[in-house]
């Protein structure tokens, strides 16, 4: 029992408060008469709606810039109707929400721990061949992730970050978009863009920051973009993205707008459960839920951000919950279910697409590796739990056994294709290590469109200090070396 | 005598405290009714005074020099430029807090009527997220123009311009944002106190990969504003809020761009050289009135840096070269401001032809204080003081 203020009203919370939200409400007269104002582009946004459970919310952007709402003078109002809130019903009853008795979002698996379809109604829609792909590709990540962290611990590599347990979600979700669509990572979907066909001579190519780089060697290492697979180039700082990928399927929309394209595509943003603390998380779900905009937001909650637990990351129902609030249509989905993941990504895609609306997926899983090649991640959790995570459940078994199952694959299969992808990644890794760094002019390159005169007089006072102190500076690993700069 | 900054929009935010009737500097200042401090904003010489004066401006193109031409104040020609630059490219949107009802400056008004709500449109109050938004939608290649209501306000959305739009073409080499222009109003109003007052343009003139730009009147705005939205980079642009209303002169109705990077030489002089931009220059050329009045006729050549960054090094430099004395103005606080890096350029660069020490007429490094500013912001009696000093040394 709290006492509220000096009125002394008694409030006590009551059980199961939660129906009331999701109850299912009638619009009455004085509602309807929102809608009959200037409508704003949002405002049809929920007429196709497929979903039920959040009706009591996500109308609020309705009312935007209509300005025309007023209480009804008719009988007894059972309904809110100030503008802010325009679906609540009256009550006499004090309670407050209790997140704490709420039931968690649950969360969507398709194939259980032994590879068994759960739900035999539905039927997976890929064939042997994207089957294999799929899983050779995770395999890649996988392979490619030891190789990569133990150059990183050689000194060949100036940092790196891995992605196990993690390589189900990111190819799954990956398999089930088109490739018009548009990506913005965040680091940690290696899978993904290898899906989309980025080659491993590319991966390469960043990692050493070397000539053949896109980036011209000027970010750090898992920094990876590609232009021909319309994946924009991967930044340090966490969550910016999320805004921008609203703000490029704001794009799409808008291309599409008068040709009415049957398959206009959408963006798909990827982050982690750390980064959705950040303000453009927020910044990011509003603005693309009041510009209805075609974007697939996916989290990826490892259960860490560095160190901090998700314990600490948040207080309520994991990310997922908050997309409701944002009225945005949300979905939690097992990240180490392949076929789950891509299940839920391709519905998630159909609303985005057909429905002009963005859709918010959480893919649970857990960060089976270290934060990145700079972390140990033994400092603050226990190996036994790391170890129990890959023996009880990681996404590459778990479609091993699918596959299995199937008969579409076996352990020589495994060996084979292992020793396979292995020499492979050797391979491009030698011949990206030797490959020279880029010429020096792509120093100064790039800052802006083209070279403005303070550029070019620094690009000049370079000049004189390297061939003032030519045994100073090795220039021999840059193409063209010294000329590099001319 | 007084800039008259009168309001008719019938709406405004929270955030736009301009009274509804606000008569010029005096109720809120201590400045006295005798004092060179009052200016007439619209009377500055160098503003276009009629058609021909408008369209006889050399920078301008044939098309704009053969149309026609319009007085308007500074909204008004901001307006102009984002309805052509609407016109002109369909990719173009307008994004910001409050600019689908005209904006509470109204530097948007009608133009959702004209281009609809699809391209004209209110975002939620998140600084970080519109900027983002634009960031976004200017990297798939198309132009979005962002408004933050108060360049006071830029400040959540720091890290998207500092750390994204400057860096998405370095980081990319692939990839660019370069169809974003951040347009904010920014500078002393009179009574703006801490946060609607401040001119953040050091902020990001040290940032690489951003453009910077600030107009001095309506004719310069037009042209600026379309160069900034047209330019592959992101811009900056900073539109002195003090002059919506108060600066008025004839804006030529065609298209035309003025060229970013070039500083203008609004007075020819050969004693002194004065360098500023904005708001600055209406009390520099009064400055510059009163020196040759009171100081024997001495000649003060002025400077319109118009583009903070990259600027105009060969026209300040020239000028510099000839006059052996320079006075740079601007009302954001002096450590670390545009001045220092413009004082440290022109020393380096006109070091045996300079007579005195450069002086620098800045905003105090304090916050702007609403009972303060008419002591605060640099204003005629200090920048003909510093000319003064300049020329006694």
């Amino acid at each position: 029992m709290i006492c509220f203020g000096r009125s002394g009203i008694k409030m006590i919370r009551s059980r199961g408060i939660r129906a009331l939200t999701v109850r299912p409400v009638k619009v009455n007269q004085s509602v309807s008469r929102i809608h009959t104002g200037k409508v704003s582009l949002a405002s049809d946004r929920r007429s196709n709606s497929t979903s039920t459970t959040h009706s009591g919310v996500g109308v609020a952007g309705t009312v935007g810039g209509t300005g025309t709402v007023s209480q009804s003078s008719r009988g007894i109002q059972k309904e809110l109707v100030f503008p802010g809130s325009i679906r609540s019903q009256f009550t006499t009853q004090l309670n407050f929400n209790d997140p704490s008795e709420a039931t968690p979002m649950p969360t969507y698996r398709l194939i259980d721990l032994d590879g068994h379809q759960l739900d035999p109604e539905y039927k997976i829609p890929f064939d042997k061949e994207k089957s294999l792909k799929m899983y050779r590709d995770m395999l890649t990540v996988s392979i490619m992730d030891s190789i990569m962290y133990d150059a990183q611990r050689q000194g060949r590599l100036s940092f790196y970050m891995v992605s196990a347990g993690e390589e189900g979600a990111a190819v799954g979700s990956a398999a089930a978009l088109e490739p018009h669509d548009v990506m913005f990572c965040q680091y940690r979907e290696q899978g993904a863009i290898l899906y989309r066909g980025v080659t491993l001579k590319e991966f390469m190519s960043q990692l050493y920051a070397n000539a053949d780089d896109y980036g011209q060697g000027r970010n750090m290492p898992v920094h990876y973009q590609s232009e021909k697979f319309n994946i924009h180039p991967i930044s340090s700082p966490l969550a910016t993205q999320i805004p921008h990928a609203a703000g490029a399927a704001y794009a799409l929309k808008i291309r599409n707008k008068d040709n009415n394209e049957p398959d206009s595509g959408c963006v798909i943003c990827y982050f982690g459960e750390g980064a959705a603390s950040e303000g453009d998380f927020h910044a990011a779900l509003n603005i693309a839920a009041t510009r209805a905009c075609p974007v697939i937001f996916f989290c990826r909650n490892n259960g860490y951000a560095i160190s901090t637990p998700s314990l600490e990351q948040y207080k309520g129902d994991g990310i997922a919950s908050r997309g409701v609030g944002y009225g945005i249509d949300t979905i939690r989905v097992d990240g180490n279910d392949l076929a789950a993941v891509h299940r839920v990504t391709r519905e998630a895609r159909k609303l985005a697409v057909e429905n002009q609306r963005p859709v918010l997926i959480e893919a649970m899983s857990y960060r089976v590796s270290h934060h990145s090649t700079s972390d140990d991640s033994f400092a603050y959790r226990s190996k036994t739990e790391v170890e129990d995570w890959k023996r009880r459940d990681n996404p590459l078994a778990r479609m091993r056994k699918w596959l299995e199952l199937k008969d579409w694959w076996s352990e020589d299969l495994e060996q084979q294709t292992r020793k396979e992808i292995r020499r492979e990644i050797l391979s491009e890794m030698a011949a990206a290590e030797k490959r020279k760094k880029p010429s020096l002019d792509q120093i100064f390159n790039g800052v802006y469109s083209e070279l403005t005169e303070p550029l070019k007089r620094q690009r000049e006072e370079l000049k004189e200090i390297l061939d003032t102190y030519p045994e100073h500076y090795d220039l021999s690993h840059y193409e063209k070396g010294r000329e590099g700069l001319n | 005598m007084n800039a008259v900054l009168r309001r008719t929009a019938p709406r405004l935010s929270s955030r736009a405290i301009l009274p509804s009737r606000y008569i010029g500097l005096r109720r809120f200042s201590a400045i006295p009714e005798s004092s060179p401090n009052h200016i007439n904003l619209s009377e500055a010489s160098f503003l276009a005074r009629s058609s021909r004066t408008a369209l006889s401006n050399t920078e301008l193109s044939d098309l704009a020099k053969n149309g026609a031409s319009k007085s308007m104040n500074l909204y008004q020609s901001v307006n102009d430029a984002l309805r052509i630059a609407l016109e002109t490219d369909d990719t173009a949107v307008l994004l910001g807090e409050d600019v689908a009802f005209g904006g509470v400056f109204r530097c948007s008004m009608g133009l959702q009527e004209q281009f609809g709500s699809q391209r004209v449109f209110n975002t939620p109050l998140s600084e970080q997220g519109l900027v983002g938004f634009a960031i976004g939608y200017a990297a798939m290649n198309q132009t979005a123009i962002a408004e933050i209501q108060f360049a006071d306000y830029v400040f959540p959305a720091f890290d998207q311009i500092v750390n994204e739009a400057a860096k998405y073409r370095y980081r990319s080499n692939t990839f660019n944002c370069g169809g974003l222009t951040i347009r904010m109003p920014c500078g002393g109003v009179g009574h703006g106190a801490m946060y609607h007052s401040q001119s953040g343009e050091a902020f990001f003139s040290h940032c690489p990969g951003l453009k910077v730009v600030i107009p001095r009147s309506p004719l310069q705005a037009k042209g600026l504003l379309l160069a900034s939205i047209r330019d592959p980079n992101p811009v900056i642009f900073m539109e002195p809020k003090i002059l919506y209303r108060a600066s008025v002169e004839h804006v030529p109705l065609e298209d035309y761009e003025l060229p970013l990077g070039k500083a203008e030489i609004i007075r020819p002089g050969s004693d002194v050289t004065l360098i500023g931009y904005g708001t600055q220059l209406y009390h520099m050329q009064a400055a510059a009135d009163l020196a040759k009045e009171k100081l024997g006729g001495v000649s003060c050549e002025i400077i319109d840096l118009r583009t903070i960054v990259p600027w105009d090094r060969q026209t300040v430099f020239d000028s510099v070269n000839k006059t052996g004395r320079v006075v740079i103005c601007h009302e954001a606080a002096r450590s670390n401001g545009v001045g220092a890096e413009l004082a440290a350029e022109i020393q380096e660069n006109c070091f045996l032809r300079l007579e005195s020490p450069i002086q620098r007429v800045t905003g105090w490094d304090t916050h702007v204080a609403l009972s303060f500013e008419s002591f605060q912001l640099p204003d005629v009696t200090r920048t003909f003081h510093a000319i003064k000093k300049s020329l006694n040394f």
